[in-house]
């Protein structure tokens, strides 16, 4: 019920600033745009490059777009809260509530991710849809899993956003990781080129980093790439990333509690 | 007394510069990872153009070595931009502090201030690796006197045009503090816009990218002489010797915006 109540209210909190996200809409259907032609360009030199076609990979642009903030690809998120109260100190005063830092900070950033997938995320789909001639997932199964694939992907996300964040109870400042996790999970979770794409070792080192699961593994759940069993092994994939990664925030949370000394005020 | 020249504007400049320079060593290793984060964005966003490079030999027409040239071109020009006054974007939040009030309290001119303030040498990362692939596509350039010089004034007024809408853009800020991303869409848009082939566009966002955000005088028309290529869009070939207008231009119509902008400003009052 706590939870519930920090998710919603950060989904109010996001909520409030409407023009940000209006022109994160445009800017990201611009950046659709873009990407569609670069990849109807790739796909009509190539006609089954990566076995995607082309309504398949213009489909793939638009997804990335809708999940480039719900997944917060670039990092940040509501970790940038937790990294901004180590720096200055106040994480002391979460640290001594009778809640778990981790459950209460991922609460908040579904809270986020909720918020972002229904602006962010529709708004693009929905220009989309319009200009370009993408797919919708082919059954109600698809669609549920992608649904599942989506909250698993976003827990995921936060797990590594909160190991980047908590890089700042030895560093103090979490920008430097920041960025270069982020500039990494660009590339490394399909996001700017699809996995398929990637040739050999690369492309099977790709596919089973956790990163996968931000954009490859939900995108192929939407077209329908990966069925019965297949669709399960997927799904558990991202569990299985999920749970690990959690696991290590917790492990990370003790050893910084034990070792760092909170910056006095 | 005289008033004093752009000279001593540029002098203002690297003094508020080396400030924060110094400020941001205070955190040493976050400064490292940052200079070389930011060239791994940019080193990934080339790999990212190589492996597509891998399932095709040509990109509608265009072969590795010719896209790299477009790449390099424009990232060069977009990295230029970038370090000398990025800080621009976050007027907003400068608005939002009311810390532009301060700035304007001091005798320096309000522009210089804002494109200073956390000046950061991180951005060295997307120069160098921009430097590197833009070096390596030359070596296939056929060079004459006269392409070279192209190729410099190529740089000279790309780095212009982003210049120009980095201001031009953030100005929107004036009116609405929260907006930022609005002018990502024509900045970074207009360098990721950059690095394929304009002809894989459909041929209305070729008029937009060269009579409204003139982003195609950064890298396309210009390479076009430099690859000995003819338009297939079937412009004119004196665009492709245009650039140093289309900087110029832009460069005027962002400054005409910014003092509409700082006219139309009121503070917030905090």
């Amino acid at each position: 019920m706590l939870h519930v109540a920090v998710a919603t209210r950060t989904f109010r909190r996001y909520a409030t600033y409407r023009a940000a996200t209006l022109s994160g809409i445009f800017t990201n259907s611009v950046f659709g745009i873009i990407y569609s032609y670069a990849y109807l360009a790739l796909w009509d030199a190539n006609p089954s490059a990566g076995g995607y076609d082309s309504q398949d990979a213009v489909t793939y642009v638009w997804l990335g777009q809708a999940l480039l903030m719900t997944i917060a690809l670039w990092g940040g998120g509501t970790t940038d809260d937790l990294a901004e109260r180590i720096r200055s100190g106040d994480v002391a005063i979460d640290l001594y509530r009778p809640v778990g830092l981790v459950g209460w900070y991922l609460a908040s950033d579904l809270g986020r991710a909720a918020y972002h997938l229904l602006t962010r995320g529709f708004g693009p789909t929905l220009i989309g849809l319009v200009v370009f001639d993408i797919s919708l997932p082919g059954s109600v199964l698809d669609a549920g899993a992608f649904a599942v694939s989506l909250v698993l992907a976003v827990i995921v996300s936060f797990a590594i956003r909160f190991l980047v964040a908590s890089t700042a109870f030895w560093l103090l400042d979490q920008s430097g990781v920041k960025v270069m996790s982020g500039a990494f999970a660009i590339f490394i979770s399909g996001m700017m080129l699809p996995l398929v794409l990637f040739p050999g070792w690369l492309g099977t080192l790709a596919n089973a980093l956790p990163w996968a699961s931000y954009v490859q593994v939900p995108a192929d759940i939407w077209l329908g790439k990966r069925q019965g069993t297949d669709l399960l092994a997927a799904l558990g994939f991202q569990v299985m990333w999920a749970v690990v990664l959690i696991a290590a925030c917790h492990g990370v949370l003790r050893l910084a509690t034990r070792k760092v000394v909170v910056q006095g005020g | 007394m005289a008033s004093p020249g752009p000279a001593q504007h540029l002098r203002t400049y690297g003094q508020i510069a080396w400030l924060w320079i110094r400020a941001a060593w205070q955190y040493p290793t976050s400064f490292v990872l940052l200079a070389v984060g930011n060239g791994l964005i940019t080193g990934l966003d080339f790999v990212g153009l190589w492996i597509m490079f891998s399932h095709l030999s040509r990109l509608d027409g265009f072969t590795l070595h010719e896209v790299a040239l477009l790449y390099g071109s424009a990232s060069l020009a977009l990295a230029v931009a970038d370090t000398a006054i990025g800080s621009v974007e976050r007027i907003g939040t400068y608005i939002r502090t009311g810390r532009l009030d301060q700035m304007m309290t001091k005798p320096v001119p309000l522009l210089v201030q804002v494109c200073a303030d956390q000046f950061t040498l991180r951005r060295l990362g997307r120069l160098t690796q921009a430097a590197v692939v833009f070096g390596w596509a030359c070596t296939y350039v056929d060079w004459t006197p006269l392409r070279v010089l192209v190729a410099v004034s190529m740089l000279v007024s790309g780095a212009l045009v982003f210049f120009g809408l980095f201001v031009g853009f953030s100005c929107i800020q004036f009116w609405t503090t929260d907006a930022t991303e609005f002018a990502n869409a024509f900045t970074y848009g207009g360098a990721t816009v950059t690095q394929y082939p304009l002809s894989i566009f459909p041929r209305e966002v070729m008029v937009g990218l060269t009579f409204v955000i003139p982003v195609a005088f950064v890298n396309w028309y210009p390479c076009l002489y430099l690859l000995g290529r003819s338009d297939p869009f079937g412009t004119p070939d004196a665009f492709q010797f245009a650039s140093p207008v289309a900087g110029i231009l832009t460069m005027a119509a962002a400054l005409l915006v910014w003092r509409t902008g700082v006219r139309h400003y009121t503070s917030t009052g905090s």
